[in-house]
């Protein structure tokens, strides 16, 4: 079942230049949410931005009904809900997409950019299953990262960047744990990331499942804009995906 | 709510507020967020003669106002629409009407013919102004021989009540109008998206897979009121009109303007109860001005 609610805003935090994290408090209880799924954020009432972003759901406290959200500030939308202050309202479509299924006993997580952000919540959940997750990170420098701590809570935590300011230096299809042997890989960043790690694991015989970004209007499957070309044809990422097994990806 | 309660042709609508074709999947995808039945008509996805991929991503980009959609009559088909979809609405207690797409006079009198025997389905919108397909599409409704010549062949098979969606990519859409009416159609819905183009120009690439495509949301508003206007002084079947309808204001401008019933679109993306939202608040302008119905004030201006 899909809703549509206001939301109030609980904590706004910037991470770093250009990332920010909204807590999100729900004025009812939260349905149940899967990782890997996302919301359609509206940006204002007043804004000129016309659309609804979606952004994928970070972290879910059920205890305190919070939804938890890393947005990146990269257009007009996302600039403008970033001046979004505490008490403030904010309405949301959710929960939407078919997020990830959690299996498998040695899995790897690998997020690049402002995708990492779904991959906590994929985190806390193999963490609840008793399986600790390995989790790469990537980013360009030390600039563009944010803390770990609530990865380092819950997995064990590997970082690439790419002037090898911290981690190791390269790609992460070239730091050291990608190259262990897992059951499953899971990935959200950036389209030639995924498309990297996707190639990589299948002709190392691993399930991979990537997480895509299509340019999204409905988020709910009525207006087949944010398709992915799959070996069944043009599949929507907002119903469908937006995790996809990287086999049926034609990227 | 008898004030809303409205008639085109042989048909009844329990209020003039309907959804555009391709905004609200068919009804379904709503479902969660309002009864979808208390609109006046639900106007499902364009349904052409085979399946159709649509067009290779990207599909959509955000412009100021509005939204650029290359989509290109994805579908499953009219064959899976009949023998699968229609199952899953034909229990709506309301209007639920398909809008037929083609390339060719074949094709849409092949879809027509089919859709004319689902007994729950009372309308078609014959669109012929798509500008996402290569062939058919928008180039039978930029010219009015050939929109004339389409829309007399599909009202030789199709008995009941048939819409002809109209395009604003023309110099007078009102010429357009007419012909379609001489062809037998009972009315007319207008505007159709209007062809745009949006740059990236840091990469110097089209933001979208065809280059043009077609522009919606509130940015086209000025632009369907006018052609909606100067449509009502030269025909005489009904207009449905539609283009960046956001609220009831916008709908009752389109009323003023000549319309006798009205298609929300792209807002069914920004706000999913939308469709409801724009009756209840029709009812309440009503209301306001002490107007007893709402074709009280139709074609005003």
């Amino acid at each position: 079942m899909k809703h549509c609610d206001n939301f109030i805003v609980s904590e706004k935090k910037f991470l770093n230049q250009s990332f920010y994290k909204l807590k999100l408090k729900a004025t009812k209880p939260l349905p149940e949410i899967k990782a890997g799924q996302f919301v359609e954020v509206q940006v204002n009432s007043d804004s000129k931005v016309l659309l609804r972003r979606p952004i994928s759901i970070n972290d879910v406290d059920y205890q305190t009904n919070e939804l938890s959200l890393i947005i990146q500030t990269v257009g007009q939308g996302t600039k403008e809900l970033a001046k979004i202050s505490i008490g403030e309202e904010v309405n949301l479509v959710y929960p939407l997409g078919n997020g990830f299924e959690v299996k498998g006993e040695s899995v790897l997580l690998i997020g690049g950019g402002v995708g990492i952000a779904p991959l906590l919540y994929l985190a806390k959940q193999f963490n609840a299953k008793g399986v600790k997750a390995d989790v790469l990170l990537g980013f360009r420098s030390q600039e563009q990262m944010i803390s770990l701590d609530e990865f380092e809570k819950c997995a064990n935590v590997y970082v690439s960047t790419q002037d090898g300011s911290v981690g190791e230096k390269g790609l992460v299809t070239e730091n050291s744990i990608f190259s262990k042997s897992h059951d499953i890989i899971y990935t959200c960043g950036p389209t030639p990331m995924m498309k990297a790690i996707s190639e990589n694991a299948l002709k190392n015989n691993i399930e991979c499942y990537a997480s895509l970004e299509n340019k999204m209007a409905c988020g709910i499957g009525a207006c087949l804009c944010c398709v992915q070309n799959t070996t069944e044809g043009h599949k929507c990422t907002c119903t469908e995906g937006p995790v996809f097994n990287a086999k049926d990806i034609i990227w | 709510m008898e004030k809303l309660k409205i008639q085109l042709g042989n048909l009844e609508f329990q209020n003039p507020v309907m959804t555009a074709s391709g905004t609200f999947g068919f009804g379904l995808e709503y479902e969660d967020f309002f009864d979808v039945q208390k609109l006046g008509a639900i106007i499902v996805k364009g349904t052409t003669g085979e399946k159709r991929e649509g067009n290779p991503a990207p599909r959509m980009c955000e412009t100021p106002m509005g939204m650029i959609n290359a989509v290109g009559l994805q579908n499953k088909g009219v064959d899976y629409f009949c023998q699968h979809t229609y199952h899953e609405i034909k229990h709506y207690k309301t209007n639920v009407i398909v809008n037929v797409s083609g390339s060719t006079i074949e094709e849409y009198i092949k879809v027509a013919e089919k859709i004319n025997e689902l007994e729950h389905i009372p309308a078609i919108e014959l669109n012929i102004s798509c500008p996402n397909v290569k062939k058919g599409g928008m180039g039978f409704g930029t010219d009015p021989k050939m929109a004339a010549e389409v829309v007399e062949a599909v009202r030789k098979i199709y008995k009941k009540h048939l819409i002809v969606k109209l395009s604003p990519n023309v110099t007078s859409i009102a010429e357009i109008a007419k012909a379609v009416e001489g062809a037998g159609a009972d009315s007319v819905s207008m505007i159709n998206t209007v062809l745009g183009m949006a740059i990236d120009a840091e990469k110097r690439k089209p933001l979208l897979s065809t280059i043009t495509a077609g522009l919606s949301g509130p940015a086209i508003k000025p632009i369907g009121l006018r052609c909606v206007y100067q449509t009502s002084k030269a025909v005489k079947i009904p207009i449905i009109g539609l283009g960046g309808i956001t609220n009831a204001t916008d709908a009752i401008e389109y009323i003023l303007a000549g319309a006798s019933a009205i298609q929300i679109g792209t807002q069914n993306f920004v706000n999913p109860r939308i469709g409801l939202e724009v009756v209840e608040g029709m009812k309440e302008y009503l209301d306001r001005h002490n107007l007893s119905h709402i074709w009280d004030i139709k074609g005003v201006i």
